[in-house]
């Protein structure tokens, strides 16, 4: 609740509504004890004084009423009527949207069409009829607006309803053995609720005017009785000769709706979660730089080669050191597999080398990327964009996100190479074919007009592998390419990668937290753990004999075809957060064989053997074994 | 041993396109009819890619999701109502992706809380030790219980899912691929403590995966699922060293393993048949290197072969 309302604070204008509207809220609660004359005595002989008059203050109307007293009534009963439309319809429309989307099928066809239905009328015209049909009176009025809005809000909660029916945590209710009323009301309510508040926060001061719409046409409160819509409808006639006595209860509405609209805004904002995520700020185009003291001088001869870089998410006050000092580097015709689990840091390290952390809330606080010996940390925009995609390309895990939906995937192929190379269109596509043809896309001249959603999870990644070579890049850099593919599917596509690399000379930088990738398709493998390397050397010494405990016990963890029934080495524990790392060791709270000495100061990354590093004080091989 | 769960002739179908009145347009098989039954403290593993209803099957057995045809029996009691809370005491599920299976608005304490309550009736200060003695059988601390899903890891998380399966006290759990959204090294602590559960509850496992390094860690048999078809059904060992159905050897070729040189097994641009179009016989047949003519004509029956192997295919792989 603090935290919602700290957001809300945030926003200037919601918290200027909010202060009006509490203002309005407060004084019309308060009417009945303020000396006031009363609302209703007429006073002919008092007719039309102006404001600020002796004994009235806003002056009086035709009757010679005291506007003010008829004001501060009028909004009293006006926020009255609004207030209970827009809780009557939010209830009425929730409960219609959530058994319709609840239930699905044949009873969301009919109530849903039912809505469909109402909505079809102009609102005006509908909340005539149930008027007329009823008889005038702000009771009715008020049944009228409520009957209008309900459509708005069983859409609204119905599309939330049908996305919430089929979470895991109602079938899991269902076993539970919960009935669907106990399911609808404790498991589905809680969670709609945020969108019933932001629906009605957003609709209340629209039910305002359009009762007040309904008193103006005399069809709402009934005379002496005020509300602003009844007062405005009075006051038309003297329009032109006492313009008060129409200004006055256009402004009170005037102010309520734009505090509400503000308000109600801000309530939308807070409550949305992707907000609180930061989504819906924009990134920059680059991640941000703040890099202190030098960066690593530039080595010879790499292609590719990262110097202690290091990534950091700055949220709140909080400092998430995702990446913590990575030393990477490839060159052409190599794969670098870079192993490690959820959190280890080597998606953000691998995003890092072309700017494309999100900032906020990423910074890159240190370290450099060198391409041929330029670095690429902190470049000018346009020099990264020049990169990007042609000399360095990316493969994600999922292709479905990736791939644009509403784009032909030759037409997605064809942006990729025309972004870097003005061809002609027709060139373009010529080429295109062949990429889908080099990704081995049986009958490409066809398949190049699918959409994404026609294809394959394998076809897909093949489009985004054909994407990424589009522009012959030097550098692929593969962010668990095959992880949310099957088994023979994922076998194609390694097999792939490999031709593409011999054929090619590509550099390949694999990310995966799969041993068995690692040791079929890389040279070279990298272990990160909390953000940094434990461990780094050729794959088969680093897989044969791993130096570092970490790499060893994860490897011990995973069950490896051909063993058969047996009891799995667990590591215990779980991985440190980023954001409260332990000095030393990250990994002594697991390690079996972790010393006070694993717990002090900065443990380094040393060679061990003739080709491996590692970052370990007590490696599980002796340096001699590891460089046979 | 005693038959546990038995399933005869199940399967199930999906319309597509529904039309308000009138049948659908067409029907999806997604789990062509099936017959398994599995032994009481037995775990049988059930493999297959995405796509081949492994996960329809699952639904069906807990009663998620009515059965077009055949019949589900429980310890010789026919399953005849297609009631959750009917199925929850006999039978339960662990969800795949720990975090979605609880409901994000409660606590621990309440979604522990629900099986006690609804399907056992248990009074409220029994429900309090009872839940305290599941969560020390799972290696949870108590002060969890107070606190929101959205706090806990994927392997926490999942062992709260145990956690209410086991509170459910049914004696048969369907684990729906339980450690494939988990870390390496998490997945083998959630795949001990299931292997512990086991023998301290005489539960039996239903284990559905797609990984086969995993399967075969934990099961007794093990069912090779395509296209909504059992192709290959025995003991573990022995399926997973010799394979006798052509997929089972592809799947089994295709898993990476360390110290395996990279091979593609099979040609590269093959793909799953179309549902909305099954083809006729074998549905493997397309992708497979033995395929003759009597494959496209009808589809193989499980014929039991050496060592209590059933295969169906007319060409098993001789060792």
């Amino acid at each position: 609740m603090m935290a919602f309302l700290k957001l809300l604070a945030r926003n200037r204008l919601a918290l200027g509504g909010l202060i009006v509207m509490g203002l309005v809220v407060v004084l019309a609660l308060i009417t009945p004890l303020l000396p006031l004359a009363d609302p209703d005595v007429t006073n002919t002989a008092q007719r039309f004084k102006r404001p600020f008059s002796d004994g009235a203050l806003l002056g009086t109307d035709h009757l010679g009423r005291d506007l003010l007293s008829r004001l501060l009534w009028g909004t009293r009963l006006s926020l009255a009527v609004g207030f209970a439309a827009a809780i009557i319809a939010a209830t009425l429309g929730a409960a219609i949207g959530i058994i319709a989307g609840f239930y699905g099928g044949r009873t969301d066809n009919i109530i849903m069409r039912g809505v469909d239905m109402l909505m079809a009328f102009p609102y005006i015209l509908l909340a005539l009829a149930i008027v007329a049909a009823l008889g005038p009176g702000l009771m009715n009025a008020l049944i009228a607006v409520a009957a209008v809005n309900i459509p708005f809000f069983a859409r609204n909660i119905r599309g939330i309803t049908v996305g919430i029916a089929h979470k895991e945590f109602v079938d899991a209710a269902r076993l539970s053995g919960m009935t669907d009323t106990r399911i609808i009301l404790t498991e589905v309510l809680p969670n709609v609720i945020p969108v019933i508040v932001i629906a009605m926060s957003t609709t209340i001061g629209w039910m305002i005017l359009e009762t007040a719409g309904l008193s103006f046409l005399g069809l709402g409160s009934q005379p002496p009785q005020a509300d602003l819509g009844s007062m405005l409808g009075e006051a038309r006639s003297a329009l032109i000769t006492n313009p008060h006595t129409s200004v006055v209860p256009g402004a009170m509405i005037l102010i309520i709706v734009m505090a509400i609209n503000l308000l109600g805004d801000g309530v939308r904002d807070a409550l949305d979660p992707r907000l609180k995520s930061g989504a819906l700020s924009r990134p920059m185009p680059t991640t941000m730089v703040k890099r202190t003291g030098l960066p690593p001088e530039a080595k010879a001869d790499t292609l590719l080669a990262l110097r202690g870089l290091k990534t950091q998410f700055q949220v709140k006050d909080r400092i998430y050191k995702a990446v913590g000092g990575v030393d990477l580097q490839v060159n052409p015709g190599e794969c670098l597999g870079v192993i490690g689990e959820s959190g280890s840091g080597k998606s953000v390290t691998a995003l890092s080398i072309m700017g494309l952390v999100a900032s906020p809330p990423g910074v890159i606080t240190g370290g450099a990327v060198h391409y041929k010996g330029e670095d690429l940390i902190g470049a000018p925009y346009e020099k990264l964009r020049s990169l990007r995609g042609d000399r360095i390309a990316y493969i994600f895990q999922d292709p479905l996100a990736t791939l644009h939906p509403l784009y032909t995937v030759g037409e997605q192929l064809i942006e990729a190479v025309r972004a870097h190379h003005s061809i002609d269109r027709s060139k373009a596509r010529a080429h295109a074919i062949d990429l889908l043809k080099s990704v081995r896309i049986p009958n490409a001249e066809v398949r190049i007009d699918s959409y994404p959603h026609e294809m394959s999870g394998g076809m897909r990644q093949r489009v985004g592998i054909a994407m990424a070579l589009a522009n012959e890049p030097e550098v692929i850099i593969a962010d668990e390419p095959t992880t949310a593919l099957d088994v023979t599917v994922q076998a194609q596509i390694l097999s792939l990668l490999d031709d593409l690399r011999r054929q090619r000379g590509l550099a390949i930088i694999f990310i995966t937290h799969d041993f068995g990738v690692v040791a079929q398709l890389c040279d070279r493998v990298a272990v990160m753990y909390a953000g940094r390397i434990v461990e780094e050397g050729p794959t088969q010494t680093v897989l044969n004999a791993p130096a570092h405990p970490y790499t060893s016990r994860l490897m011990a963890c995973v069950p490896e075809l051909g063993q058969g029934r047996r009891e799995l080495a667990a590591i215990p524990g779980l991985p440190p957060v980023v954001d409260k790392l332990p000095e030393g060791c990250a990994f002594a709270d697991r390690c079996h064989k972790a010393t006070d000495a694993c717990r002090q100061g900065n443990i380094e990354l040393v060679r061990h053997g003739a080709e491996n590093m590692v970052r370990c004080i007590a490696p599980e091989t002796p340096a001699q074994e590891a460089s046979q | 041993m005693t038959t546990a769960l038995k399933l005869t002739g199940l399967s199930k179908s999906f319309p597509v396109g529904k039309r308000l009145f009138g049948p659908p347009k067409a029907l999806v098989r997604a789990v062509q009819p099936l017959s398994l039954a599995v032994e009481a403290g037995e775990t049988l593993g059930i493999v297959g890619e995405s796509g081949c209803g492994k996960s329809t099957l699952a639904r069906m057995l807990v009663g998620l999701l009515p059965p077009s045809s055949g019949t589900i029996e429980i310890n010789g009691e026919p399953l005849d109502n297609a009631d959750p809370a009917f199925f929850g005491r006999k039978i339960q599920y662990v969800f795949q992706d720990p975090i979605s299976s609880l409901n994000p608005r409660k606590t621990i304490r309440q979604i522990m809380d629900a099986p006690l309550k609804h399907l056992h009736n248990m009074p409220a200060a029994t429900r309090a030790d009872r839940i305290r003695e599941i969560f020390s059988a799972v290696n949870l601390r108590e002060e969890f219980l107070d606190r929101y899903p959205h706090e806990f890891s994927g392997g926490q998380a999942q062992r709260i899912g145990i956690a209410r399966a086991l509170a459910a006290d049914a004696r048969i759990l369907i684990l729906d691929e339980p450690v494939s959204a988990l870390d390496v090294s998490v997945q083998a602590q959630v795949l001990n403590l299931l292997a512990d559960l086991k023998e301290r509850f005489g539960l039996t496992y239903l284990f559905i995966s797609h990984d086969l390094a995993v399967v075969e860690a934990v099961s007794d048999r093990v069912a090779v699922l395509y296209f909504g078809s059992v192709v290959e059904v025995g003991p573990a060992d022995e399926v997973f060293a010799h394979p006798k159905h052509p997929y089972t050897k592809l799947l089994a070729d295709s898993a990476p393993v360390v110290g395996r040189p990279l091979t593609a097994p099979e040609g590269r641009e093959t793909e799953l048949p179309d549902p909305l179009n099954p083809p006729a016989g074998c549905a493997f047949r397309a992708r497979c290197a033995f395929a003759s003519d009597q494959c496209g004509s009808e589809a193989p029956r499980l014929e039991g072969q050496s060592d209590g192997v059933r295969v169906a295919c007319y060409h098993p792989i001789a060792d």
